[in-house]
């Protein structure tokens, strides 16, 4: 992607966009990018404690837009990686202050005057005010979308309005997938997705315990290894990667064993 | 072969669902608002035509990029 402000959104709660932007950052990071992950999400603040970062938070987000701190002064750096920042939204400040107007100010600054690569900007859940800010200062946007009916559903209408903001680069993340759901008829394929919604994909992450484990540390999963090649945090890394413009192939998540597993495959792997 | 068997799929009737919400949604139009330009289009062909109220069928198609309203309304052979 060439946006170097990327929005994360996805209309409904809870489909896992703050995970998806602590784990994208991370693994651009890891990459070598200068990356700022921004929670807009005010009075409701995660991103934070997601990324193990909740003890370390002075100033934030409205202290930048109010004056009350210089931007860098707001912005911490993660210590397990270089490169890594965070900008924290207020827990406790009412939204009045929030501006488009001052987000596309302190996007700009991130960008042009601190050195910052790439800025990934988590959006409220919504269509108001905090998801108008979030999207102002973006050039490009990830939506985050489970394979269930809401929140297609309210991916449709975030892509519509992301579409009338001229976002140009709406890319979109299948979250949440089971693999196991989907073969037995189920769950939406990846493919039933794209075709209702006819956006472009750019990651197919699988519902993964590992993600729960590793927040409740506060510690992204992309950041670690893992051994598992279908793992969550794979599939995250593979995303860092393709907005760099890399191609990767997409994740097989193949679980099929035993006597009925072989037999099917035998018979032409239905 | 082992198909004969299987249940409906939850994804099919799914996928069917989001697509009829989806394109209501995205016209900006009620069902029940649809049911009313459905009455008032028949009304109209009404006028012209003899045709057969209980064989019509009025909705939304996405073609690629739009939407379109489709309206298919048999007129009754008059040749007779």
């Amino acid at each position: 992607m060439n946006a170097k402000a990327i929005v994360v959104t996805s209309g409904k709660g809870g489909v896992g966009k703050t995970t998806a932007t602590a784990n994208i950052g991370a693994a651009l990071a890891k990459l070598g990018e200068k990356v700022c992950v921004i929670d807009t999400d005010v009075g409701l603040r995660n991103l934070d404690v997601v990324m193990g970062l909740e003890g370390r938070v002075v100033f934030d987000l409205i202290d930048v837009f109010e004056g009350r701190c210089k931007l860098r002064q707001a912005v911490i750096r993660d210590k397990r990686v270089d490169s890594l920042y965070l900008l924290a939204a207020s827990q406790t400040k009412d939204k009045s202050s929030l501006s488009e107007h001052r987000m596309k100010e302190t996007v700009r600054q991130l960008l042009e005057e601190e050195g910052f690569d790439r800025v990934v900007i988590d959006s409220p859940a919504g269509i108001e005010t905090g998801f108008q800010t979030a999207a102002a200062a973006a050039t490009g946007a990830l939506v985050v979308v489970n394979p269930e009916v809401s929140s297609v559903r309210d991916a449709d209408r975030i892509i519509g309005l992301l579409e009338s903001r001229e976002i140009g680069e709406v890319r979109l993340i299948v979250n949440r997938l089971r693999p196991a759901m989907v073969r037995r008829g189920d769950m939406l394929e990846v493919d039933d997705v794209l075709e209702i919604l006819g956006v472009k994909l750019i990651g197919i992450v699988p519902e993964d315990e590992q993600i729960l484990i590793s927040t409740n540390v506060g510690n992204p999963a992309s950041l670690n290894s893992s051994s598992n090649k279908t793992s969550a945090s794979q599939a995250f890394r593979n995303i860092a990667r393709r907005i760099k413009g890399e191609e990767v192939a997409y994740l097989v998540f193949d679980e099929r064993r035993g006597f009925m597993a072989g037999l099917r495959k035998l018979f032409g792997g239905f | 072969m082992f198909g004969l068997f299987r249940r409906k799929k939850s994804r099919d009737a799914l996928k069917q669902r989001l697509k009829l919400v989806l394109s209501y949604d995205r016209a900006k139009l009620t069902p029940g608002k649809m049911e009313e330009l459905k009455g008032e289009l028949l009304g109209v062909i009404a006028k012209y035509f003899p045709s057969d109220a209980e064989d019509y069928d009025v909705r939304f198609e996405q073609q690629g990029d739009r939407m379109v309203l489709v309206a298919n309304l048999p007129i009754k052979n008059q040749r007779a």
